[in-house]
């Protein structure tokens, strides 16, 4: 899947994180910022990644602001803001690509 | 269609709003009976597709711990409700919640919806419930089309909000609005042998209000409560949780009238107070409600 247009997901409220997905240069360009870092910045890059694989996502510039998500939401907010990228809110793939 | 989950316990079912990860990942540790988790008003026009994901990962990941998930839809005067449909059903919620329901057809229209995506997603046939809100006069005066309206609905709530916009007045705290919604509402479902949930009351500094409030919802036949805070849990479980003296004189009235069937006694005395077959019904739900709260330790 291809990034559109850049696009902008979830909010820098506690236990929520904020992921900006825009076009990128051949690959996969993470950049993460978060309060629990020490503790599970490298859960955080194993799921982000997972979670773009899922989504046939391998061109992306994707930036995490994480205020201490969980998992499942930081699932939520890569997949929101990927599917805003396409413009796409209807027949979305629930169980397949997301999951 | 028989989903055993149809008639469970419903004492108090607390809005949440899916977009807030805040809100959704631990309301268990309250303990209320259901949770709402809200894809409607809590959520703004431009965020509807982000609590979607938030909602469906939260279905499928978050162990609530038995509370009932269900989620409240937007209005099928949106475009937004069918996918809102498509996504709950294929996290697993337990029931949809249609809003501003006026017409059985409405019903009809989820229960279509819901099928197919039971069907799409690989879900038990009949698995997901719906229950309808209530929020306008005409709504109110369709209630027993709506109550009737699908084997999957287990209850009908009243939204007081809208309802009272409806009515040309505004919420008081005094019920006096409600009064003949509420009571249309309660004859209503029993007639039709479902559920019935009275409006969330809003002013959470007046605690004694509230708690009046839902004395006389309970007073009315209501089975629960929709709730906006945490704090107003232990009230409403308190006061639909049956005593132990009401749980004893129960036990009493049904043991005794099986007793004095048996002996072709039709009339009797329990505890002074004159009783005949027409208690028994409710003293089985007293017992069954009792069970259901986790307080009865009888063998009945």
């Amino acid at each position: 899947m291809e990034i559109m247009k850049p696009a902008i997901a979830g909010t820098l409220e506690s236990s929520d994180c904020q992921v900006t997905v825009e076009a990128g240069e051949g690959k996969v360009d993470l950049v993460l910022e978060s309060v629990v870092m020490n503790q599970f910045g490298n859960q955080i890059r194993k799921v982000t990644l997972e979670t773009l694989e899922r989504l046939g996502v391998d061109n992306v510039k994707i930036t995490i602001v994480d205020k201490g998500a969980l998992d499942c939401t930081l699932k939520a907010r890569i997949e929101g803001a990927v599917y805003r990228s396409q413009g796409q809110n209807d027949n979305l793939p629930w169980g397949g690509a997301i999951q | 269609m028989n989903n055993p989950n149809k008639k469970r316990l419903r004492r108090t079912m607390m809005f949440l709003n899916a977009q807030k990860p805040g809100l959704i990942k631990d309301p268990y540790i309250y303990k209320p009976d259901s949770i709402m988790l809200d894809l409607e008003d809590a959520v703004a026009q431009n965020q509807k597709d982000a609590a979607r994901f938030s909602l469906y990962h939260a279905l499928r990941e978050l162990d609530y711990r038995g509370c009932e998930r269900v989620v409240r839809i937007n209005g099928l005067d949106t475009p937004y409700w069918r996918e809102d449909i498509r996504c709950a059903v294929a996290g697993g919620c337990d029931a949809i919640r249609i809003p501003k329901t006026e017409r059985a057809q409405d019903v009809k229209v989820v229960e279509e919806a819901v099928a197919a995506a039971e069907e799409e997603f690989h879900i038990p046939s009949g698995r997901t419930l719906i229950m309808a809100a209530i929020e306008s006069a005409r709504g109110v005066m369709r209630a027993l089309d709506i109550c009737e309206s699908s084997e999957r609905l287990f209850g009908i709530a009243l939204s007081g909000g809208d309802y009272t916009k409806d009515l040309q007045t505004h919420i008081t705290g005094t019920g006096l609005e409600l009064m003949g919604a509420r009571q249309n509402m309660i004859i209503a479902a029993r007639a039709a042998g479902v559920q019935c949930f009275d409006t969330v009351y809003t002013d959470l500094d007046d605690m004694e209000g509230f708690k009046k409030d839902v004395e006389t919802i309970h007073l009315m036949g209501f089975d629960g409560k929709s709730i906006i805070n945490p704090r107003q849990i232990s009230i409403v479980h308190e006061i639909f949780t049956p005593s132990q003296k009401d749980i004893i004189f129960a036990e009493k009235v049904v043991r005794e009238i099986d007793t004095k069937k048996a002996q072709g006694i039709g009339v009797f005395t329990v505890d002074g107070k004159m009783i005949d077959i027409a208690f028994y019904d409710g003293a089985k739900r007293t017992i069954e409600l009792a069970k259901a709260s986790g307080v009865y330790k009888g063998d009945l």
